[in-house]
């Protein structure tokens, strides 16, 4: 879309994050290109999901530089951070949707924030998200406590993309979902990635997923990015964690498409 | 941004060509649906309608809504609707759209406004009962349990109860004897400056003695207990019951009643007196100082008068009350606590209703052991 503006949506550079003395992220630097969907996987508190929480300004940094579509990000408080925050749409691993309120108006609400906008033109727009995401529209007037795991998921994605952000965190989107349900939802992410153009951050661990919808992966280890790139490279990877990740017991049912 | 470029609208006979431009993207969403509203008079007049896309640079989902609406108004009307120019990059978005918003969800009835409010008296009156209900089965519970515990004493959790008489009763002290001090100062201060002027100062010991020990005392600390306390047993188990936390007791076979709820309730049981007792010795305190720095009746006037002013009787009559309303105030804590559903809000009313409800139990149970002492001659 905007080439002009660098063919990268995010590029962290030599960051730094940790909690006291206990260093989580390390020198780490990773480029996202534009218009990719790329997976991160990493061992379970290894720090996928703070890097991805540093990335949307959520977590403070010790040092090193995160930009996003150009914007340089702050933390959370921070008004580029505010501003950028416009340009991303975030799935949380619970979809974080607000209780007290309907699915609907869980959609509308960054509409209703960020926009003046007619009520008849909102409710159009969620019903189309609903529809996009593949609920119907009689979905809309439910509360999150009456939604399944799957459609929870569904209409924090239609959430997440109300305001037609460039790019999507999604953290771990397909656990806890069956794997056709999983399946369904890869569909979708690569669905909707393909209509609308998003550039995809995946924190998965969903080896199925990781296979099918990523263009790109990268390995997170001892706080550094150690493996990057299409799977079928990956596989190759030297690296004894990444070996390990993917060619333990429980990646034996992986069939690389590519490879 | 000139608002023409983003839509141009050439009527040629009775078709209508348009042309949008630009970017038809969420930024420029209040433009554009004045725009795409604004043609409507137009859009009725003409037979056909011709949408030119080669000028859009940028493309989203509002965007590509707000141009299927007007091919869409259009087709509705019986005209007919062409929508040429597509970039390649945005046909799969508009395929998409065109699927969109085909179906309308059935409207909610409308309900008369009269009715619905008939119907939310009778349902609160239902409403009434099913919480007298719920307290009742609580209270049952609560005796099962203790029943329970009694024929197998090891069953009590002794840990649990102790730490919550820590933090019910323990940690309430400075602040009980903080107000019930104010309170007690307060009293006499008013009772000084009034009883002055017929010349009955010292009666005040009697009224600030008979009035903390039979009433203020333990009200003023039940209320304080149903605030601080109460809320706090709603809170949390409304917060493990939302988060399966009580499921999961019962699945392992454990009486969540007998775990969680009758060491709560227990610890208030004790609680409350023992707080009372320190609340209402801090009210003296806070009336004799007063009586002695405001008033100038001497420390030693204050307690030979307090002795002949109060017997033990109003004491008892005091202390009798703490455990009634420690039990109404945990019972009522606990089944809201019982009663919070899946979302945040519905822990922040029921959590209300715990102390509101507690409150007023307390002040009507307060009323009626009045009642009660005053037909036995206490």
């Amino acid at each position: 879309m905007q080439e002009a503006a660098g063919q990268f949506a995010i590029r962290v550079h030599d960051l730094v994050v940790g909690f006291g003395r206990h260093v989580v992220i390390d020198h780490l630097s990773l480029d996202v290109r534009k218009g990719e969907i790329l997976g991160l996987v990493g061992a379970s508190g290894g720090g996928k999901s703070v890097l991805m929480r540093t990335i949307i300004g959520l977590i403070p940094r010790q040092s090193g530089e995160i930009e996003v579509m150009g914007a340089v990000i702050g933390g959370a408080q921070d008004r580029s951070t505010q501003n950028a925050a416009g340009r991303w749409g975030i799935l949380f691993q619970q979809g974080a949707l607000f209780s007290s309120l309907t699915v609907r108006q869980n959609i509308q609400f960054p509409l209703r924030e960020n926009l003046v906008l007619s009520d008849t033109l909102m409710d159009e727009i969620a019903t189309a998200k609903l529809e996009m995401v593949g609920l119907v529209p009689e979905d809309g007037d439910k509360f999150p406590s009456e939604l399944s795991g799957g459609m929870t998921k569904r209409v924090a994605l239609a959430r997440a993309l109300a305001l037609d952000p460039a790019i999507v965190f999604l953290d771990e989107p397909t656990s806890g979902l069956d794997p056709i349900a999983a399946g369904e939802f890869d569909a979708l992410i690569s669905t909707l990635q393909k209509t609308l153009g998003l550039t995809v951050f995946m924190v998965t661990h969903d080896l199925a997923s990781l296979n099918t919808v990523c263009d790109r992966v990268a390995a997170l280890a001892d706080g550094k990015i150690v493996a990057i790139g299409p799977m079928h490279e990956l596989l190759q990877s030297e690296h004894p964690w990444v070996r390990a990740y993917f060619h333990g017991k429980r990646s034996q049912m992986l069939q690389p498409k590519a490879s | 941004m000139a608002s023409q470029s983003l839509l141009t609208a050439t009527p040629s006979g009775d078709l209508l060509e348009l042309r949008p431009g630009g970017a038809w993207t969420t930024a420029n969403v209040t433009v554009l649906e004045a725009l795409s509203d604004g043609i409507e008079p137009q859009l009725a007049r003409s037979k056909a309608v011709k949408v030119d896309m080669t000028g859009v640079r940028e493309l989203d989902t509002l965007g590509a809504w707000l141009l299927e609406k007007i091919s869409r108004r259009a087709t509705s009307a019986g005209h007919r609707a062409e929508v040429v120019g597509i970039a390649d990059n945005y046909a799969g978005l508009i395929e998409e759209v065109r699927q969109v918003n085909r179906r309308n969800p059935a409207p909610a009835p409308r309900r008369n406004p009269l009715l619905v409010r008939v119907s939310d008296i009778g349902r609160s009156a239902v409403g009434a009962t099913e919480d007298l209900t719920v307290f009742l089965e609580m209270l049952g519970s609560l005796f099962m349990a203790i029943v329970g515990v009694l024929r197998r004493p090891r069953s009590l959790r002794l840990t649990s109860l102790v730490y919550q008489l820590y933090r019910v009763g323990w940690q309430a002290i400075p602040i009980v004897v903080l107000i019930t001090f104010l309170i007690g100062a307060i009293i006499a201060q008013q009772g000084i400056f009034h009883f002055r002027k017929f010349g009955a100062d010292s009666y005040v010991v009697d009224m600030v003695g008979i009035l903390v020990l039979r009433e203020l005392g333990v009200l003023i600390v039940a209320i304080m207990v149903a605030g601080r306390s109460g809320s706090a047993y709603t809170a949390e188990l409304g917060s493990m019951k939302m988060r399966e936390e009580i499921d999961a007791l019962s699945t392992m076979g454990l009486d969540p009643i007998e775990v969680l709820i009758l060491p709560r309730v227990i610890a208030l049981i004790c609680a409350l007196p023992i707080l009372s007792f320190i609340g209402s010795l801090a009210a003296l305190y806070g009336g004799g100082l007063v009586a002695w720095f405001y008033g100038g009746m001497g420390p030693a006037i204050f307690i030979a008068r307090l002795h002949e002013a109060v017997s033990v009787t109003h004491f008892e009559v005091g202390i009798i009350k703490a455990p009634f309303m420690a039990l109404v105030i945990g019972i009522v804590a606990c089944s809201e606590g019982l009663r919070v559903k899946g979302s945040a809000e519905s822990l922040g009313k029921q959590t209300t209703t715990s102390v509101v409800k507690s409150i007023f139990l307390v002040i009507v149970l307060d009323g009626l052991f009045a009642v009660f002492f005053a037909s036995i001659g206490m």
